[in-house]
């Protein structure tokens, strides 16, 4: 088993507020890595991290390591936006842009500009495939994304990042905005991809951690409190501050 | 004695009612009135023949053109440097003390007479650069006077355009210009739009600013540096100078309509767009 991103010693301040406190973490390819832990514990922020969406916050402040495929992501000569096209994001709540389905899955194609018309087309028919949409909206692709149900939307996000060939998937609560019935789709997605992709969540859903992840961190107050094999965290942590959470003492 | 709320709902109702009648009542009655004094004028004949006389007789043919190259010529200049401050300002830096002063800076200059914008014209390009009364000095000076207008209404179009699509943009590895070109402008393009339809009407409305830098020449315009009169400037020379009444009313109609054109044009050209988009 390889690891993809290995993190050490982050340390990241917003302004002055210190939000992730010496992190360590250990992505390993073609498994999910899950970050649990109570809202503003640092988890987003962690994520976040990982694929330099943080630059764009004004007064962000990160020092420590983290090496990707064995480089350093904030070290010289990395371009970010191949760092980007390589670890993917699918956001909280579904935001598909205000175009067609086809559209959609094409833009970061089409904004790359490698790709004929005829590749393009054939990217977006697999990516749809990939993430279980192809068969529900093949004679709709003309339709606007955004009348389509919450967990097509969030499917379609995934096609739409899935056409650009990551590496990584990072999901930052990808279910909180759907309702059970399309949060198990989703999830059952994710269990799919994981055989191509490697995968970090971050989830406030706890048995979804349980559910699907195979490595799971728990983060609280920016500190990463314990790091494991999910069966471990989940039926005999290390720690008592673990066991306090997942059995919902946490107070 | 209490007024019962339902009294007051009524009233409210009853006074809000009245105050938007008035208004569309005064609004129908100004171009009521000068198309009714003007429209008998105007004649086929009217449109394309030049005018005799000094417009006492004949038609506006070259007026009809100066009215349409000036503001096209105008916009033509504002649009690419007003929408390129906008991106810049929304965009490309952070909300710091230059941007505020830079936005302090356009509102200022959105609120000035539009006379002082003619006299800097006047003395900038026409005297000091020699250029002479012509459509150029014209059209920069225009350009200059509708640049904050379409400044503003840009940066509130691009800043209106939800972040999610930039953030999703840029998760998927577009750089900040592939994001504009290809996500802010598209999403931003209804409120761009009304700020150039605005600045086309303030440039084909204005008088003053014209007559001191595009001159009010009778002749066909060839080149941008001829001097040329705006169906505007004609209609003001036309009533001023008590030369003919009834060509100043037909001038008036034929503008109106125009811009009333001018509008629909835009916004059918701007909500095809848009269904396009997203249907």
């Amino acid at each position: 088993m390889s690891t993809v991103i290995r993190v050490e010693n982050l340390d990241l301040f917003y302004g002055d507020f210190h939000a992730l406190k010496k992190v360590p973490m250990e992505v390993l390819a073609r498994h999910i890595t899950a970050l649990i832990g109570p809202s503003g514990c640092g988890k987003s922020t962690l994520l976040r991290t990982l694929n330099r969406m943080n630059d764009l916050v004004p007064g962000v402040k990160i020092t420590g390591s983290i090496l990707f495929d064995g480089k350093e992501i904030y070290g010289l000569g990395i371009d970010v936006c191949t760092l980007r096209k390589r670890i993917g994001m699918v956001f909280q709540r579904p935001n598909p842009f205000p175009l067609s389905v086809y559209d959609n899955v094409a833009f970061g194609l089409r904004v790359d500009g490698r790709s004929s018309r005829r590749q393009i087309e054939d990217i977006v028919e697999q990516s749809l495939k990939r993430a279980w949409l192809w068969e529900p909206l093949k004679d709709r692709l003309n339709d606007s994304a955004l009348s389509l149900p919450l967990d097509q939307q969030q499917r379609l996000c995934i096609a739409r990042l899935l056409a650009v060939e990551p590496e990584v998937i990072l999901m930052d609560e990808p279910c909180s905005a759907l309702d059970p019935i399309s949060t198990s789709k989703i999830e059952e997605l994710m269990l799919e991809l994981k055989k191509d992709y490697t995968i970090v969540i971050v989830t406030h859903n706890m048995q979804q951690a349980a559910r699907i992840s195979d490595y799971s961190g728990y983060m609280l107050l920016g500190e990463m409190i314990e790091f494991d094999a999910t069966d471990k965290i989940f039926t005999n942590p290390r720690e008592g501050r673990t066991q306090d959470y997942i059995s919902g003492r946490y107070g | 004695m209490r007024v019962s709320p339902k009294f007051t709902q009524a009233l409210a109702v009853l006074l809000l009612g009245s105050a938007t009648l008035l208004t569309l009542a005064v609004l129908f009655f100004v171009i009521a009135f000068v198309l009714v004094k003007g429209l008998p004028g105007v004649t086929w004949d009217f449109l394309t023949t030049a005018p005799k006389e000094m417009g006492k007789e004949g038609g506006i043919f070259p007026t009809l053109v100066g009215t349409i190259l000036l503001p096209l010529l105008a916009i033509g200049i504002a649009v690419p440097l007003g929408v390129g401050t906008a991106i810049y300002l929304t965009e490309y830096t952070r909300e710091n003390r230059m941007t505020r002063a830079l936005r302090f800076g356009t509102d200022c200059l959105a609120g000035i007479p539009s006379i002082i914008f003619g006299l800097f014209g006047f003395i900038f390009f026409v005297v000091m650069l020699k250029m002479g009364w012509c459509l150029l000095s014209g059209a920069l000076t225009l350009a200059i006077m509708v640049l904050p207008t379409i400044i503003r209404t840009s940066e509130e179009a691009i800043r209106s355009v939800p972040n999610a699509y930039r953030e999703v943009s840029f998760s998927l590895g577009a750089t900040r210009w592939e994001t504009v070109i290809k996500v802010i402008l598209p999403n931003a393009l209804p409120g761009i739009v009304t700020g150039m339809v605005l600045g086309v009407g303030r440039s084909i409305g204005e008088t003053a600013a014209v007559i001191f830098t595009a001159g009010s020449s009778l002749r066909m315009p060839l080149t941008v540096f001829d001097s040329v009169r705006t169906m505007s400037v004609h209609f003001y020379i036309l009533a001023r100078e008590g030369i003919s009444n009834e060509k100043a009313y037909a001038t008036a109609s034929v503008l109106i309509i125009s811009v009333l054109l001018i509008n629909l044009v835009a916004y059918t050209m701007m909500h095809r767009f848009i269904s396009k988009r997203a249907k």
